[in-house]
């Protein structure tokens, strides 16, 4: 009766304000299940609500970005604002991996959890110190032990997944579809070969 | 110098004469694993002219440097049971390891340019991993035990002691005098008579006076057996 002006206030966008506060916060991407323990709400409302805030944080709209990636969600900072964060940030993570490091990097995201020994049969050399830095990195993790206390094994981490830009290990294209090598081998011989030839 | 030395080679792992990669790998400078065999290879046949002595020594040098790049690549600790396994099999076995590791490689090289696909992507790494939900009730407790123990705090406690601070040490002297006094006086006095009313402090100290006396020769002392009574004289009388 008094006439004064009520701001309704849209459960679902106050969900929005409490996702985007707690994913500012978050040193990690997090699930919708982590979201939706922490604020205490549902689920399904959760999905709701990121999908409202996906559509304001994108390229383009915003310096803040939210992306699907490590089996949740992360803001991370707009594509165009990548050389400004790089006048201002050194990503330690991802700089400088070599090539040793890269392959070791491939077969434990593949086959993880797998050993060094495992690793090292793979790769025709000892794996220990590309392990060693990988894990210094936080790219993998140890993950148990082989049976009856085996050789200690590694598994890719949420970090590797957040860093090459994955939604999950899934995201990984299937290693059969990978190897082509051996074919452009064969060509690149032919090639030669048949330049002799003529 | 012969022609095969000085093939030079452009590698992603090695630019220079064939000569001289030879002697980087003998003095494991460079990682034969890292070596493309097949470019070297490949530069043979494009530059390679038509003496047969010099295929011949190519040859050679290129499936020594084959062979030592397969030992490499399966360690000696592990064991391989190829001895088991017929010359086909062996070969299957090698061809599929191979196959295996250049899918590995392959999926680095995946990797790597995904990474420089991403170069733009900026994100925060927090320092501190996510906390764990803190979930440890504790057991049903007792105020009655709590009060307890808070009395047992409160309470008064005991008044320390302050009896060795008023300890204090008669002179030696003090005993001297008064035993030569005596002597003077009777010619003999038996000890634990003379100190019976003294507290032990006391009788400890008379008890070295007594020892001065003796070691300067004015007394004799006198004890029927251990733990006797000690008789004192003059040595003087």
């Amino acid at each position: 009766m008094s006439g004064t002006l009520r701001l309704i206030d849209n459960p679902v966008d106050r969900l929005a304000r409490t996702i985007e506060a707690l994913l500012v916060i978050a040193p990690a991407a997090l699930s919708v299940e982590d979201l939706a323990a922490a604020a205490e709400d549902d689920p399904e409302r959760v999905e709701t609500a990121l999908g409202l805030l996906a559509s304001r944080y994108r390229e383009g709209r915003s310096g803040i970005v939210l992306e699907q990636v490590a089996g949740g969600y992360a803001f991370r900072a707009a594509r165009e604002a990548a050389e400004a964060c790089a006048r201002l940030v050194e990503r330690p993570v991802q700089r400088g991996l070599s090539q040793a490091a890269l392959e070791t990097l491939a077969v434990v995201a593949y086959l993880g959890p797998v050993s060094r020994p495992e690793i090292a049969r793979i790769r025709g050399v000892a794996a220990d110190s590309a392990v060693a830095g990988l894990v210094e990195r936080g790219l993998i993790a140890e993950a148990g032990r082989e049976k009856d206390g085996g050789a200690i094994r590694y598994e890719s981490t949420p970090l590797f997944e957040r860093v090459f830009g994955l939604t999950g290990l899934s995201e990984l294209p299937r290693l059969d579809d990978l190897a082509e090598t051996e074919q452009g081998l064969r060509e690149r011989l032919e090639e030669v070969a048949g330049r002799r030839g003529a | 110098m012969s022609a095969v030395a000085e093939l030079p080679l452009d590698l992603d792992a090695f630019e220079g004469p064939f000569d001289l990669l030879l002697t980087l790998v003998l003095k494991e400078e460079l990682e034969l694993r890292d070596v493309e065999i097949v470019e070297i290879v490949l530069t043979f046949l494009a530059e390679r002219g038509e003496d047969l002595e010099v295929d011949g020594e190519f040859l050679v040098l290129v499936a020594s440097l084959l062979e030592l790049k397969a030992r490499g690549l399966f360690p000696e600790e592990e064991e391989v049971p190829f001895e088991d396994l017929d010359a086909d099999d062996a070969a299957g076995e090698l061809a599929e390891r191979l196959a295996q590791y250049r899918r590995f490689r392959a999926a680095a090289g995946w990797l790597e340019e995904r990474l420089e696909a991403d170069s733009d992507r900026y994100f925060r790494l927090g320092p501190a991993p996510l906390a764990p939900v803190p979930d440890r009730p504790l057991a049903p407790q007792q105020p009655e035990s709590l009060a307890a123990a808070l009395r047992a705090l409160a309470a008064e406690p005991p008044t320390p002691s302050l009896r060795h601070i008023t300890l204090t040490f008669p002179p030696v002297s003090l005993f001297l005098e008064r035993f030569r006094a005596v002597l003077r006086r009777r010619g003999r006095f038996v000890f634990d008579k003379e100190v019976e009313a003294l507290t032990r402090v006391e009788q400890a100290v008379a008890f070295l006076a007594l020892l001065e006396l003796r070691k300067a020769g004015e007394i004799a002392i006198g004890q029927v057996a251990p733990f006797e009574e000690i008789t004192v004289w003059n040595n003087a009388a």
